[in-house]
Protein backbone atom coordinates (compact mmCIF):
# COMPACT_ATOMS: atom_id res chain seq x y z
CA UNK A 1 0.00 0.00 0.00
CA UNK A 2 1.35 3.25 -0.75
CA UNK A 3 1.71 5.65 1.76
CA UNK A 4 -0.52 8.42 0.21
CA UNK A 5 -3.15 5.56 0.42
CA UNK A 6 -3.05 5.00 4.51
CA UNK A 7 -5.75 6.33 6.40
CA UNK A 8 -3.07 8.49 9.23
CA UNK A 9 -1.97 9.96 5.69
CA UNK A 10 -5.48 11.44 4.35
CA UNK A 11 -6.52 12.56 8.23
CA UNK A 12 -2.86 14.58 8.37
CA UNK A 13 -3.01 15.89 5.01
CA UNK A 14 -6.92 16.81 4.64
CA UNK A 15 -7.13 19.39 6.90
CA UNK A 16 -3.95 21.37 5.44
CA UNK A 17 -5.81 22.06 2.35
CA UNK A 18 -9.06 20.53 1.10
CA UNK A 19 -10.92 21.01 4.61
CA UNK A 20 -8.54 23.58 6.22
CA UNK A 21 -9.98 24.97 9.60
CA UNK A 22 -10.04 28.76 8.20
CA UNK A 23 -11.22 28.18 5.08
CA UNK A 24 -13.28 25.31 4.53
CA UNK A 25 -14.58 24.47 8.50
CA UNK A 26 -14.76 29.05 8.86
CA UNK A 27 -13.13 28.22 12.69
CA UNK A 28 -10.92 30.26 14.60
CA UNK A 29 -10.96 33.81 12.60
CA UNK A 30 -10.23 36.29 15.18
CA UNK A 31 -6.69 35.15 15.67
CA UNK A 32 -6.35 34.84 11.87
CA UNK A 33 -6.96 38.08 11.32
CA UNK A 34 -5.52 40.11 14.34
CA UNK A 35 -2.03 38.36 14.84
CA UNK A 36 -0.92 38.77 10.65
CA UNK A 37 0.25 42.45 10.53
CA UNK A 38 4.17 40.82 10.62
CA UNK A 39 5.10 37.42 9.57
CA UNK A 40 7.00 36.94 12.56
CA UNK A 41 4.23 37.10 15.08
CA UNK A 42 2.16 34.86 12.31
CA UNK A 43 4.35 32.18 13.03
CA UNK A 44 4.93 32.17 16.66
CA UNK A 45 0.70 32.08 16.68
CA UNK A 46 0.78 29.52 14.60
CA UNK A 47 3.35 27.20 16.60
CA UNK A 48 1.36 28.12 19.85
CA UNK A 49 -1.95 26.68 18.57
CA UNK A 50 -0.38 23.93 16.90
CA UNK A 51 0.94 22.87 20.01
CA UNK A 52 -2.22 23.41 21.99
CA UNK A 53 -3.67 21.73 19.58
CA UNK A 54 -2.34 18.83 18.92
CA UNK A 55 -1.70 18.31 22.60
CA UNK A 56 -5.61 18.75 23.44
CA UNK A 57 -6.69 16.69 20.73
CA UNK A 58 -4.09 13.92 21.96
CA UNK A 59 -4.88 14.29 25.93
CA UNK A 60 -8.53 14.42 25.43
CA UNK A 61 -8.21 11.24 23.24
CA UNK A 62 -6.59 9.79 25.75
CA UNK A 63 -9.24 10.31 28.29
CA UNK A 64 -12.55 10.26 26.14
CA UNK A 65 -14.03 7.18 27.75
CA UNK A 66 -13.50 8.58 30.88
CA UNK A 67 -15.46 11.91 30.69
CA UNK A 68 -18.47 11.84 31.44
CA UNK A 69 -20.88 13.23 28.38
CA UNK A 70 -22.44 16.00 30.67
CA UNK A 71 -20.05 18.04 31.77
CA UNK A 72 -17.52 17.42 29.03
CA UNK A 73 -17.57 20.96 27.60
CA UNK A 74 -15.81 22.02 31.06
CA UNK A 75 -13.32 19.51 31.13
CA UNK A 76 -12.31 19.74 27.31
CA UNK A 77 -12.19 23.59 28.34
CA UNK A 78 -10.14 22.61 31.69
CA UNK A 79 -7.70 21.03 29.60
CA UNK A 80 -7.38 23.62 26.59
CA UNK A 81 -6.69 26.28 29.28
CA UNK A 82 -3.84 24.78 31.40
CA UNK A 83 -2.44 24.30 27.98
CA UNK A 84 -2.66 27.88 26.51
CA UNK A 85 -1.21 28.89 30.14
CA UNK A 86 1.66 26.85 29.57
CA UNK A 87 2.08 28.61 25.81
CA UNK A 88 2.04 31.73 27.40
CA UNK A 89 4.40 31.13 30.25
CA UNK A 90 6.84 29.72 27.89
CA UNK A 91 6.18 32.37 25.24
CA UNK A 92 6.75 34.94 28.24
CA UNK A 93 10.19 33.42 29.33
CA UNK A 94 11.82 32.92 26.21
CA UNK A 95 10.21 35.17 23.69
CA UNK A 96 9.18 38.75 25.07
CA UNK A 97 9.04 41.04 22.55
CA UNK A 98 6.53 39.15 20.81
CA UNK A 99 4.65 38.07 23.73
CA UNK A 100 3.85 41.43 23.95
CA UNK A 101 2.87 42.22 20.16
CA UNK A 102 0.28 39.28 20.83
CA UNK A 103 -1.22 40.84 23.75
CA UNK A 104 -4.28 38.97 24.54
CA UNK A 105 -4.49 36.71 21.64
CA UNK A 106 -2.21 33.70 23.24
CA UNK A 107 -4.77 33.62 25.68
CA UNK A 108 -7.81 33.97 23.09
CA UNK A 109 -6.46 30.62 21.95
CA UNK A 110 -8.96 29.10 24.82
CA UNK A 111 -11.56 30.12 23.35
CA UNK A 112 -10.67 29.66 19.50
CA UNK A 113 -13.22 27.47 18.17
CA UNK A 114 -10.31 25.45 16.24
CA UNK A 115 -9.52 23.72 19.38
CA UNK A 116 -12.83 22.78 20.74
CA UNK A 117 -14.17 22.11 17.50
CA UNK A 118 -11.60 19.50 16.76
CA UNK A 119 -12.03 18.38 20.21
CA UNK A 120 -15.74 17.70 19.98
CA UNK A 121 -15.81 16.37 16.22
CA UNK A 122 -12.71 14.22 16.26
CA UNK A 123 -10.98 13.45 19.22
CA UNK A 124 -13.82 12.33 21.67
CA UNK A 125 -14.48 9.33 19.02
CA UNK A 126 -10.90 8.50 17.74
CA UNK A 127 -7.80 7.05 19.16
CA UNK A 128 -5.29 9.07 20.50
CA UNK A 129 -3.07 8.37 17.60
CA UNK A 130 -5.33 9.64 14.78
CA UNK A 131 -6.27 12.56 16.99
CA UNK A 132 -2.94 13.52 17.44
CA UNK A 133 -2.31 13.40 13.61
CA UNK A 134 -5.39 15.18 13.04
CA UNK A 135 -4.63 17.63 15.77
CA UNK A 136 -0.96 18.66 14.20
CA UNK A 137 -2.60 18.54 10.63
CA UNK A 138 -5.20 21.00 11.83
CA UNK A 139 -3.09 23.77 13.17
CA UNK A 140 -0.89 23.33 10.06
CA UNK A 141 -3.73 24.04 7.97
CA UNK A 142 -4.27 27.06 10.62
CA UNK A 143 -0.63 27.96 10.07
CA UNK A 144 -0.50 27.75 6.60
CA UNK A 145 -3.03 30.40 6.34
CA UNK A 146 -2.07 32.41 8.88
CA UNK A 147 1.46 32.79 6.62
CA UNK A 148 0.51 33.08 3.69
CA UNK A 149 -1.83 36.47 5.12
CA UNK A 150 1.12 37.44 7.09
CA UNK A 151 3.59 37.67 3.93
CA UNK A 152 0.99 39.50 2.11
CA UNK A 153 0.40 41.99 4.62
CA UNK A 154 3.89 42.73 5.97
CA UNK A 155 5.01 42.92 2.37
CA UNK A 156 2.92 45.04 0.75
CA UNK A 157 1.82 47.06 4.36
CA UNK A 158 5.60 47.70 5.17
CA UNK A 159 8.09 46.33 2.18
CA UNK A 160 9.52 44.00 5.07
CA UNK A 161 9.52 40.29 5.45
CA UNK A 162 10.68 39.27 9.01
CA UNK A 163 11.60 42.81 9.88
CA UNK A 164 14.07 43.07 6.95
CA UNK A 165 13.18 45.40 4.10
CA UNK A 166 12.83 43.48 0.87
CA UNK A 167 11.36 46.37 -1.58
CA UNK A 168 14.14 47.74 -2.49
CA UNK A 169 14.98 51.89 -1.84
CA UNK A 170 15.38 52.13 -5.30
CA UNK A 171 11.65 51.82 -5.70
CA UNK A 172 10.59 54.32 -2.99
CA UNK A 173 12.72 56.71 -4.75
CA UNK A 174 11.10 56.08 -7.82
CA UNK A 175 7.73 57.42 -6.25
CA UNK A 176 6.24 54.02 -5.10
CA UNK A 177 4.73 54.15 -1.46
CA UNK A 178 3.53 50.73 1.24
CA UNK A 179 0.06 50.84 1.57
CA UNK A 180 -0.47 52.05 4.92
CA UNK A 181 -3.93 49.59 4.31
CA UNK A 182 -2.53 47.00 4.57
CA UNK A 183 -1.42 47.09 8.33
CA UNK A 184 -4.52 48.26 9.57
CA UNK A 185 -7.88 45.80 10.35
CA UNK A 186 -9.93 46.39 7.26
CA UNK A 187 -6.70 45.07 5.48
CA UNK A 188 -6.92 41.77 7.31
CA UNK A 189 -10.84 41.25 6.68
CA UNK A 190 -10.14 41.85 3.00
CA UNK A 191 -6.96 39.78 2.50
CA UNK A 192 -8.79 36.68 4.05
CA UNK A 193 -11.26 37.58 1.46
CA UNK A 194 -9.30 37.31 -1.47
CA UNK A 195 -7.24 34.19 -0.03
CA UNK A 196 -10.58 32.05 0.31
CA UNK A 197 -12.19 32.73 -3.18
CA UNK A 198 -8.41 31.87 -4.61
CA UNK A 199 -8.32 28.60 -2.76
CA UNK A 200 -11.87 27.40 -3.56
CA UNK A 201 -10.83 28.63 -7.64
CA UNK A 202 -8.15 26.31 -7.56
CA UNK A 203 -9.54 23.63 -5.69
CA UNK A 204 -12.14 22.87 -7.72
CA UNK A 205 -10.30 22.58 -10.88
CA UNK B 1 -16.95 61.89 33.37
CA UNK B 2 -14.90 62.71 30.07
CA UNK B 3 -13.31 59.53 30.47
CA UNK B 4 -15.91 57.24 30.57
CA UNK B 5 -17.48 59.11 27.42
CA UNK B 6 -14.39 58.95 25.55
CA UNK B 7 -13.95 54.90 26.40
CA UNK B 8 -17.84 54.54 25.73
CA UNK B 9 -16.68 56.25 22.24
CA UNK B 10 -13.28 54.57 21.31
CA UNK B 11 -14.65 50.99 22.09
CA UNK B 12 -18.28 51.74 19.82
CA UNK B 13 -16.61 53.06 17.18
CA UNK B 14 -12.78 53.67 16.66
CA UNK B 15 -11.65 50.25 18.44
CA UNK B 16 -14.88 48.30 17.84
CA UNK B 17 -14.80 44.72 19.52
CA UNK B 18 -15.18 43.05 16.23
CA UNK B 19 -14.16 45.21 13.76
CA UNK B 20 -10.63 46.86 15.12
CA UNK B 21 -9.94 43.75 17.15
CA UNK B 22 -11.49 41.04 15.57
CA UNK B 23 -13.05 39.19 18.61
CA UNK B 24 -16.35 37.43 18.18
CA UNK B 25 -15.84 36.86 14.65
CA UNK B 26 -17.33 33.10 14.61
CA UNK B 27 -20.81 33.77 15.65
CA UNK B 28 -20.62 37.07 13.44
CA UNK B 29 -20.23 35.09 10.61
CA UNK B 30 -22.82 32.09 12.07
CA UNK B 31 -25.42 34.44 12.89
CA UNK B 32 -25.94 36.98 11.03
CA UNK B 33 -27.93 36.07 8.17
CA UNK B 34 -31.21 36.90 9.34
CA UNK B 35 -32.00 40.42 11.42
CA UNK B 36 -34.20 38.77 14.70
CA UNK B 37 -31.31 36.26 15.47
CA UNK B 38 -28.63 38.80 15.07
CA UNK B 39 -30.43 41.82 17.21
CA UNK B 40 -30.95 38.30 19.48
CA UNK B 41 -27.84 37.61 20.13
CA UNK B 42 -26.47 41.50 20.27
CA UNK B 43 -28.51 41.98 23.10
CA UNK B 44 -27.52 38.56 25.07
CA UNK B 45 -23.62 40.15 24.00
CA UNK B 46 -24.02 43.39 25.41
CA UNK B 47 -26.05 41.94 28.67
CA UNK B 48 -23.39 39.19 29.57
CA UNK B 49 -20.10 41.36 28.72
CA UNK B 50 -22.15 44.53 31.32
CA UNK B 51 -22.27 41.92 33.90
CA UNK B 52 -18.80 39.60 33.21
CA UNK B 53 -16.08 42.57 32.90
CA UNK B 54 -16.85 44.05 36.14
CA UNK B 55 -16.80 40.80 37.76
CA UNK B 56 -13.54 39.53 36.40
CA UNK B 57 -12.43 42.86 37.85
CA UNK B 58 -13.33 41.77 40.60
CA UNK B 59 -11.85 38.59 40.82
CA UNK B 60 -8.43 39.81 39.48
CA UNK B 61 -7.74 42.93 41.77
CA UNK B 62 -9.10 40.87 45.40
CA UNK B 63 -7.86 37.45 43.75
CA UNK B 64 -5.48 37.29 40.99
CA UNK B 65 -2.75 40.79 40.62
CA UNK B 66 0.17 40.94 42.19
CA UNK B 67 0.26 41.19 45.84
CA UNK B 68 -3.75 41.16 46.16
CA UNK B 69 -4.03 38.53 48.51
CA UNK B 70 -2.72 40.63 50.75
CA UNK B 71 -6.19 40.72 52.92
CA UNK B 72 -5.88 37.11 53.61
CA UNK B 73 -2.00 37.41 54.65
CA UNK B 74 -0.50 36.31 51.39
CA UNK B 75 0.88 40.12 50.26
CA UNK B 76 4.31 38.27 47.52
CA UNK B 77 1.70 36.07 45.88
CA UNK B 78 1.19 36.54 42.04
CA UNK B 79 -1.58 34.65 40.79
CA UNK B 80 -2.01 36.33 37.70
CA UNK B 81 -0.68 33.94 35.10
CA UNK B 82 -4.05 31.52 35.98
CA UNK B 83 -5.91 34.63 34.64
CA UNK B 84 -6.90 32.42 31.78
CA UNK B 85 -8.72 29.39 33.23
CA UNK B 86 -10.41 31.46 36.03
CA UNK B 87 -11.72 34.27 33.49
CA UNK B 88 -13.27 31.52 31.30
CA UNK B 89 -14.88 29.83 34.91
CA UNK B 90 -16.51 32.70 35.85
CA UNK B 91 -17.78 33.53 32.34
CA UNK B 92 -19.18 29.87 31.82
CA UNK B 93 -20.64 30.22 35.37
CA UNK B 94 -22.61 33.29 34.97
CA UNK B 95 -23.86 32.65 31.72
CA UNK B 96 -25.18 29.70 33.29
CA UNK B 97 -26.57 30.91 36.22
CA UNK B 98 -27.97 33.86 34.04
CA UNK B 99 -29.95 31.17 31.84
CA UNK B 100 -31.22 29.60 34.91
CA UNK B 101 -32.47 33.46 36.37
CA UNK B 102 -34.01 34.39 33.41
CA UNK B 103 -35.79 31.39 32.92
CA UNK B 104 -37.53 31.44 36.30
CA UNK B 105 -38.20 34.98 36.64
CA UNK B 106 -37.72 36.95 32.90
CA UNK B 107 -40.04 34.07 30.58
CA UNK B 108 -40.35 36.58 27.78
CA UNK B 109 -36.43 37.69 27.62
CA UNK B 110 -35.81 33.82 28.21
CA UNK B 111 -38.08 33.27 24.97
CA UNK B 112 -36.01 36.18 22.93
CA UNK B 113 -32.06 35.38 24.40
CA UNK B 114 -31.84 32.04 25.95
CA UNK B 115 -30.83 30.12 22.66
CA UNK B 116 -28.35 32.23 22.78
CA UNK B 117 -26.95 32.48 25.98
CA UNK B 118 -25.20 28.62 25.72
CA UNK B 119 -23.57 29.96 22.67
CA UNK B 120 -21.67 32.82 24.14
CA UNK B 121 -19.45 31.36 26.86
CA UNK B 122 -17.24 30.17 24.19
CA UNK B 123 -17.61 33.33 22.50
CA UNK B 124 -14.11 35.30 21.75
CA UNK B 125 -15.49 38.63 22.78
CA UNK B 126 -16.74 38.04 26.31
CA UNK B 127 -13.40 36.93 27.33
CA UNK B 128 -11.34 39.26 25.11
CA UNK B 129 -13.20 41.94 27.13
CA UNK B 130 -11.73 40.75 29.91
CA UNK B 131 -8.77 40.34 29.06
CA UNK B 132 -8.00 44.15 27.87
CA UNK B 133 -9.50 45.46 30.94
CA UNK B 134 -6.47 44.18 32.75
CA UNK B 135 -4.32 45.15 29.85
CA UNK B 136 -5.56 48.33 29.61
CA UNK B 137 -5.18 48.92 33.69
CA UNK B 138 -9.37 50.49 33.72
CA UNK B 139 -10.86 50.83 36.86
CA UNK B 140 -14.18 49.07 38.35
CA UNK B 141 -16.44 52.17 37.07
CA UNK B 142 -13.84 52.15 33.32
CA UNK B 143 -14.65 48.37 33.47
CA UNK B 144 -18.41 48.97 34.00
CA UNK B 145 -18.30 50.96 31.06
CA UNK B 146 -15.90 49.50 28.70
CA UNK B 147 -18.08 46.01 29.14
CA UNK B 148 -21.13 47.44 28.37
CA UNK B 149 -20.06 49.90 25.03
CA UNK B 150 -17.98 46.88 23.71
CA UNK B 151 -21.28 44.66 23.72
CA UNK B 152 -22.74 47.78 22.22
CA UNK B 153 -20.18 48.04 19.56
CA UNK B 154 -20.50 44.35 18.41
CA UNK B 155 -24.31 44.54 18.27
CA UNK B 156 -24.31 47.20 16.03
CA UNK B 157 -21.74 45.89 13.36
CA UNK B 158 -23.83 42.49 13.81
CA UNK B 159 -26.88 44.21 12.93
CA UNK B 160 -25.66 46.20 10.12
CA UNK B 161 -24.09 43.50 8.83
CA UNK B 162 -27.30 41.33 8.65
CA UNK B 163 -28.66 44.24 7.01
CA UNK B 164 -26.12 43.93 4.67
CA UNK B 165 -26.58 40.86 4.02
CA UNK B 166 -30.36 40.50 3.72
CA UNK B 167 -29.54 43.40 0.32
CA UNK B 168 -26.87 40.80 -0.88
CA UNK B 169 -29.26 37.85 -1.76
CA UNK B 170 -29.89 39.74 -4.99
CA UNK B 171 -26.59 40.16 -5.84
CA UNK B 172 -24.61 38.49 -8.16
CA UNK B 173 -21.52 37.31 -6.58
CA UNK B 174 -18.80 35.60 -8.27
CA UNK B 175 -18.89 31.76 -7.15
CA UNK B 176 -16.04 30.88 -5.25
CA UNK B 177 -16.34 34.43 -3.37
CA UNK B 178 -19.92 33.17 -2.07
CA UNK B 179 -20.83 33.39 1.51
CA UNK B 180 -17.54 33.17 3.55
CA UNK B 181 -15.52 34.99 1.35
CA UNK B 182 -18.04 38.10 0.49
CA UNK B 183 -18.68 38.30 4.10
CA UNK B 184 -15.30 38.95 4.92
CA UNK B 185 -14.90 41.62 2.19
CA UNK B 186 -17.93 43.36 3.75
CA UNK B 187 -16.66 43.07 6.91
CA UNK B 188 -13.61 44.82 5.72
CA UNK B 189 -15.38 47.62 4.00
CA UNK B 190 -17.35 48.77 7.31
CA UNK B 191 -14.06 48.14 9.58
CA UNK B 192 -12.93 51.08 6.68
CA UNK B 193 -16.55 52.82 7.67
CA UNK B 194 -16.20 52.33 10.94
CA UNK B 195 -12.08 53.89 10.88
CA UNK B 196 -13.56 57.15 9.98
CA UNK B 197 -14.29 58.05 13.05
CA UNK B 198 -10.59 58.27 13.85
CA UNK B 199 -10.81 61.52 13.41
CA UNK B 200 -13.27 62.41 16.63
CA UNK B 201 -11.43 63.95 19.79
CA UNK B 202 -13.28 64.48 22.69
Amino acid sequence: MKITRTKAFKIFFTPIWESNPISGQILGICSALAVTVQLKTAIVMSLALTFVLACSNLLISLMRKLIPRNIRIIVELTVIATLVIFADQVLKAFLYDVSKQLSIFVGLIITNCIILGRAETYALGNPPFHSLLDGIGNGLGYSQILITVGVLREFFGAGKLFGFQVIPDAFYAAGYEDMGFMVLAPGAFIAIGLIVWLQKTVSKE
Amino acid sequence: MENLISIFLNSVFVGNILLAYFLGMCSFLAISRKMETAIGLGLAVTFVLSITTPVNWLVYHYLLSPGALAWAGFPRVDLSFLKFIIFIAVIAAIVQALEMIIDRYLPPLYIALGVFLPLIAVNCAILGASLFMVERNYNFIESVVFGASSGFGWMLAIVTMAGIRKKLRYANVPKGLENFGISMIITGLMAMAFMLFSGITL
